[in-house]
C-alpha cells in the first residue's frame, strides 16, 4: 500500500531519533560540567568518573558570574514588569474605547512585530550615547521593553476583546476610574494572557545578546549572555569550566520550563498564531 | 447647606476629568517604542545619505553609499557573497528546520504514545541563548575534542570526521544546521497548532473517499495548513535575513574562514562597529545603506508573500 511508509514503528523510531539529537547536546553539555578538562579531552562521551564541581569553582575566580547573573535577573524583572504595565495600559485602551484612532494606534504597534530593528543599531547607538545610558543596564531595558511591547500588546488586546464588559460597567456605575477599573476588576481576570505575556518577555530579555554586544563593554554591566563571550575569550581552554558556564547560562530557564512547560510552549507560539 | 450644593458640580468635573485621563493610557507604550524602535528605523534611512567620519555625520552625498555599496571593491563583493549565504541559510532553514517539523508535527498530531515527551524534547533547545547554542556547538564540533567527531570514530565513519567550522565548504552548512536544531521545536507547535485546527470530519469525510497517505495529505492537510506554513516561512525568511548571532558567536565578526560565512547582518555589524576591510574603521553610511537596503528586501518580500499567500488561501 502506498502508506505502507507511514506504519508505526517505522515513524516511532524516526520521532524518537530526532528527539535524542534535540535533547543530547544539552544532556552533554550538562554532563561535561561535572567533568575536569583532562577527562572531557580523553573521554568526551563517558559519564563523569566522579562528579565534580571544581568547574564551576574556577568558573566563578575567572569570570564575575554571580554579578552578570545579578544583571540579567535585575534587567529581565524590570523589563517585564514595565512591560506588562505600558502593555495592558495601552491594550485596554484599544480594545475596550472606539476611538477613530484606535485601529491606527494598534496597527502602528503591530507593525513593530515585522520591524528588524537590528538594522537600526547604529541610530540606536547614538540615541543611547547621547542619553548617557550607554554601559547602563537601563540601554537594554528600554530595549526590551520596546522590542516586547508590540506583541504583548496583540496577546492582550485579543484577550481583553474576549471578555464579556458586565463586571466594568457595574464598576463603572460604582464610579471607579478607568484606572481602578482596569487594577481592581480587569487585570485579576487576565492572569492566563499576563502569564503568556510574561513567560515570552522572560525569554527574549534573559536570553538577548545582541544589544549587551552593542550597549555595555563595562565587563561589570554585562548579563550573562555576554558574559559567555568574556568567558569564551579568555579562558577557551578550560573546557570544564566552559561547559559549566553554559551549564549556568540555561539552567534558569530549564528549570522554570519543567516547572510550566506548557505554558512556555503554548506562550511563545501564541504570537504568532494569533 | 453649602458643600451639598457644589458636590454634583465637582463630581461631574471630576468625572470628565477622569474621562480625559484614558487617553494616557496608550502614551508610555507609544513613547517607548515610538523612541526605540520606530524612530532608529527611519534615523538609519536618512543616514546612508550622509558620509560619516566614525559616528559624526559629515555632509550629504545623496546615493553615494548605494553606488559604493554596489560597484566599489571589496564591499560589493563581499555584499554578494552574503547574500548568497542569506539565500542558502534561508532555503536549508525550510528544507532541514521547517521540512522536518512539519513531518514531526504530524506524527505527534497522529497521537503516537510518548507525544508529550516528544514536544518537550523538540523544544528544550529553543530554552537556550543563541549564544549559549553557538559556543556549545563550537565545543561540540572542535575537531581534536568534539564530540561529534569522536562519535564518527565509535561508529567506524572516521573518513566522514572533519574540522566543520574550519573548512570552508562545510563551515556555513554547519552553523545553519546548528541553527536548525534550535528553532526546530518551534516549528512543531507551530505546525501542530495548525494540524489541530483542522476539523475531524475532513479526515473521515477523506477517508471514505478513499484518499490515504501523501494523498491525503497533499489534497486535504496541506490547503488547510497554508496559514500555518505561511507563518513559518516569513518567519524564516525575516530570521534568515537577519541571521548573525549565531555565526558571531561560531566563526566571529568576520565571517571566518575567509569570510564563507559571512551574512549580511554580519556584513552590517563590521561596517557600523569596526572590523571591514581588515581595518577598525567604521564605515556608517555604507553600513546604513546596506541596513536599508536589507530594511526593503525583507518588508518587500514579506508583504509580497503575504498578499500571494492570501489570494491563495481565497481562492482555495
Amino acid at each position: 500500500m502506498k502508506h505502507s511508509i507511514w506504519s508505526k514503528p517505522f515513524y516511532y523510531v524516526f520521532a524518537f531519533l530526532i528527539a535524542s539529537v534535540s535533547i543530547y547536546p544539552i544532556l552533554l553539555m550538562i554532563l561535561s560540567s561535572f567533568k575536569t578538562s583532562s577527562e572531557i579531552f580523553t573521554n568526551p562521551l563517558s559519564l563523569p568518573e566522579t562528579f565534580t564541581l571544581d568547574t564551576y569553582k574556577s568558573l566563578l575566580e575567572q569570570v564575575p558570574f554571580m554579578t552578570y547573573f545579578m544583571n540579567s535577573v535585575l534587567v529581565s524583572v524590570v523589563s517585564v514588569a514595565l512591560i506588562l504595565v505600558t502593555s495592558s495600559l495601552a491594550a485596554f485602551y484599544i480594545a475596550r474605547f472606539t476611538f477613530v484612532w484606535n485601529n491606527m494606534i494598534f496597527f502602528f504597534f503591530l507593525m513593530g512585530m515585522m520591524l528588524p530593528i537590528k538594522l537600526g543599531i547604529v541610530p540606536l547607538f547614538i540615541l543611547m550615547k547621547d542619553l548617557q545610558l550607554l554601559n547602563s543596564l537601563w540601554s537594554l531595558i528600554f530595549m526590551y521593553v520596546a522590542t516586547g511591547i508590540p506583541l504583548s500588546v496583540l496577546i492582550l488586546t485579543g484577550f481583553f476583546r474576549t471578555m464579556p464588559r458586565e463586571l466594568e460597567e457595574a464598576a463603572r456605575i460604582d464610579g471607579a476610574g478607568n484606572l481602578r477599573i482596569l487594577w481592581n476588576v480587569v487585570l485579576p481576570l487576565m492572569r492566563p494572557a499576563l502569564g503568556t505575556v510574561m513567560i515570552i518577555q522572560f525569554i527574549q530579555s534573559w536570553n538577548d545578546f545582541f544589544f549587551p554586544l552593542i550597549f555595555i563593554t563595562d565587563d561589570l554591566k554585562r548579563t550573562i549572555p555576554v558574559g559567555m563571550l568574556s568567558l569564551f575569550g579568555e579562558y577557551s581552554a578550560d573546557w570544564g569550566a566552559l561547559f559549566a558556564g553554559l551549564t549556568l547560562a540555561s539552567l534558569p530557564m530549564i528549570v522554570l520550563f519543567f516547572i510550566a512547560s506548557k505554558q512556555f510552549m503554548e506562550g511563545l507560539t501564541q504570537g504568532a498564531i494569533k | 447647606m453649602k458643600p451639598a450644593m457644589h458636590k454634583p458640580l465637582t463630581l461631574k468635573k471630576q468625572r470628565n476629568w477622569k474621562r480625559l485621563t484614558i487617553h494616557l493610557f496608550p502614551i508610555p507604550a507609544l513613547i517607548i517604542y515610538g523612541l526605540f524602535i520606530v524612530y532608529p528605523l527611519f534615523a538609519a534611512l536618512t543616514y546612508s545619505f550622509f558620509d560619516w567620519k566614525g559616528i559624526v555625520r559629515g555632509e550629504f552625498v545623496g546615493l553615494d553609499n548605494f553606488k559604493d555599496l554596489f560597484t566599489l571593491q571589496p564591499f560589493s563583493d563581499l555584499f554578494w557573497n552574503a547574500f548568497g549565504h542569506n539565500i542558502l541559510y534561508f532555503v536549508l532553514q525550510m528544507i532541514f528546520q521547517n521540512g522536518l517539523a512539519f513531518i514531526l508535527a504530524y506524527i505527534i498530531y497522529k497521537k503516537v504514545r510518548g507525544s508529550e515527551f516528544l514536544k518537550i524534547a523538540y523544544f528544550l533547545p529553543r530554552l537556550l541563548s543563541v549564544i549559549v547554542v553557538g559556543f556549545l556547538w563550537k565545543l561540540i564540533l572542535n575537531p581534536n575534542y568534539g564530540a561529534l567527531n569522536v562519535i564518527l570514530e565509535k561508529v567506524g565513519l572516521e573518513d566522514l570526521e572533519k574540522a566543520w567550522l574550519g573548512d570552508p565548504d562545510t563551515a556555513l552548512i554547519s552553523i545553519i544546521l546548528v541553527n536548525c536544531w534550535y528553532g526546530l521545536g518551534f516549528g512543531v507547535l507551530i505546525f501542530l497548532a495548525g494540524f489541530q485546527s483542522i476539523p475531524k470530519e475532513l479526515f473521515e469525510a477523506g477517508k471514505l473517499d478513499g484518499a490515504a497517505g501523501f494523498a491525503m495529505i497533499r489534497r486535504i492537510v496541506l490547503p488547510l495548513m497554508v496559514p500555518s506554513i505561511m507563518i513559518m516561512t516569513v518567519l524564516t525568511f525575516i530570521q534568515s535575513f537577519e541571521a548573525f548571532e549565531l555565526v558571531y558567536a561560531m566563526q566571529g565578526s568576520q565571517g571566518e574562514p575567509y569570510h564563507s560565512t559571512d551574512t549580511l547582518a554580519v556584513y552590517f555589524y563590521r561596517l557600523a562597529f569596526g572590523g571591514s576591510a581588515g581595518g577598525s574603521t567604521t564605515a556608517v553610511g555604507l553600513g546604513s545603506a546596506l541596513a536599508v537596503v536589507l530594511f526593503i528586501f525583507i518588508s518587500f518580500f514579506t508583504a509580497l508573500y503575504l498578499k500571494y499567500m492570501q489570494k491563495k488561501q481565497v481562492d482555495l
